[in-house]
């Protein structure tokens, strides 16, 4: 995600709009008549497929499917060099996801087609950041957001990579996570380096009257060798209808999904709840990333 | 009485002689350098030598003189070593060790969970970054992981 300045980024976030009906099913498109996209999912991530699927659907394209990986010739030892030089001959556009960091780079090195990094490892997941940015614009605003990131801020990679694409827009920040999962302190010194405010915090309470989105993620459970700290953290990093009496009327909630129980399905009736829409505006932002990288929108 | 015999290296008469290397990481010049048994030449090399800037460790290579991109990689482990090539018994040319900017398949990626890591036929790849405060850092250029620390003990 480092890799795209601010212009790039807004330049498929522009592009996403303009999608948007067609993702909505308003309106038709045949921006990928023709086009065959294969989807290579080396691990399970059944909401990120279907929302490529959608997405590839949408614009008109077909879709090649690995299958099972304990079907396909990986079982049989093939690296993954040469899957992505085999199936580059099949497909105009590979979408990968693979277990292992940096799997995507590597894939495009070997292909010949353009590959879209369906999340990669433990690291990069930006297709989910473009849409995350993507529902900020939609249901806020991206110049200097105040925004609070709660949760798993030690493991998870959303929020890193978010953090990186805030600071183009010099956003304010405040970091909410109980001290054993809070943000790598490399990657608040990196935001600090390139001149942002940074806050940090292990209370919401604290920090919701004075942020106008509030990007949520879950604490897993398996985090934590103490059932009963793991009890503790859960509930003192829980949305609920009380903790929103004192938010910003503006206020707008977002998860990455799925959720286990840190919103309280009070909260999802409220005009704060953006995180099914955030999961509709996947379909629109992947539509865009599917339709720049195949070169039918320029 | 026996005449005093001379332990000490002698003067070669054409290759290369890095001197200043860091002492106890001769062997990891070695390495970085890729050279191992089925080396051909004559390498000889002195640890822990006393020198005015303190203890340092000298490898010799005799008859070979190495690409100036080879010599630099030391910088990675030893960055004041310097480099003297060696023709007719002079030193013919003497350099610094320059730091590259780029390395690749010289360093194992400390991540293991890097695809670089993996059976797949690629090259760990790595840029180099210096900071005053840190020192040499490697960039992992396929899993965005930073080493700043024990890259010596990390070397292919």
């Amino acid at each position: 995600m480092k890799d795209f300045s601010r212009e790039e980024i807004d330049y498929v976030l522009d592009t996403a709009e303009k999608l948007e009906p067609v993702a909505r099913g308003e309106e038709r498109s045949k921006l990928l008549d023709g086009k065959i996209i294969a989807l290579l999912f080396f691990e399970p991530s059944t909401r990120t497929r279907l929302s490529f699927e959608a997405a590839v659907q949408r614009l008109g394209g077909k879709i090649l499917n690995l299958g099972s990986v304990e079907a396909s010739s990986v079982m049989k030892g093939e690296n993954l060099a040469d899957t992505i030089r085999v199936i580059s001959n099949y497909a105009d556009l590979i979408v990968l996801r693979h277990p292992l960091d940096g799997s995507a780079r590597m894939a495009a090195e070997f292909a010949g087609v353009p590959i879209i990094n369906g999340g990669d490892g433990s690291v990069n997941h930006p297709t989910q950041t473009f849409l995350d940015l993507y529902t900020i614009r939609r249901e806020s605003h991206l110049e200097g957001l105040k925004i609070a990131l709660a949760g798993d801020l030690k493991y998870g990679r959303t929020v890193h990579s978010l953090c990186y694409a805030l600071s183009l827009y010099g956003a304010e920040m405040t970091f909410v996570s109980p001290p054993e999962l809070r943000m790598p302190l490399e990657i608040v010194r990196d935001l600090q380096k390139r001149g942002l405010s940074i806050k940090e915090t292990d209370s919401l309470e604290k920090t919701i009257g004075d942020v106008e989105v509030l990007y949520m993620t879950r604490v897993q459970r398996e985090r934590f060798p103490d059932p009963e700290e793991y009890e503790k953290v859960k509930n003192r990093l829980k949305v609920t209808g009380d903790l929103l009496r004192s938010a910003d009327p503006n206020l707008k909630i977002l998860h990455p999904l799925p959720r286990v129980n840190e919103i309280s399905p009070e909260v999802d009736s409220t005009q704060y709840a953006s995180y099914f829409e955030q999961a509709f505006y996947g379909i629109p932002t992947r539509m865009a990333l599917l339709a720049l990288a195949i070169g039918v929108i320029e | 009485m026996k005449e005093k015999r001379n332990l000490k290296v002698e003067a070669i008469e054409k290759g290369t002689v890095i001197d200043h290397i860091k002492s106890g990481q001769a062997l990891n010049v070695l390495r970085i350098l890729g050279i191992s048994s089925d080396f051909r030449a004559t390498i000889s090399f002195v640890m822990n030598a006393p020198g005015a800037r303190g203890k340092k460790d000298v490898v010799k290579i005799e008859g070979k003189e190495l690409s100036v991109e080879e010599l630099n990689r030391i910088a990675l482990i030893s960055p004041k070593a310097t480099i003297n090539i060696i023709r007719d018994f002079e030193v013919v040319q003497k350099n610094n060790v320059v730091l590259p900017s780029y390395v690749e398949g010289v360093v194992r990626c400390t991540n293991s969970n890097c695809i670089s890591n993996s059976n797949e036929p690629i090259k760990s790849k790595f840029s180099v970054i210096q900071s005053e405060e840190e020192g040499v850092t490697l960039h992992c250029l396929y899993c965005e992981h930073l080493i700043s620390e024990n890259i010596a003990e990390n070397l292919l």
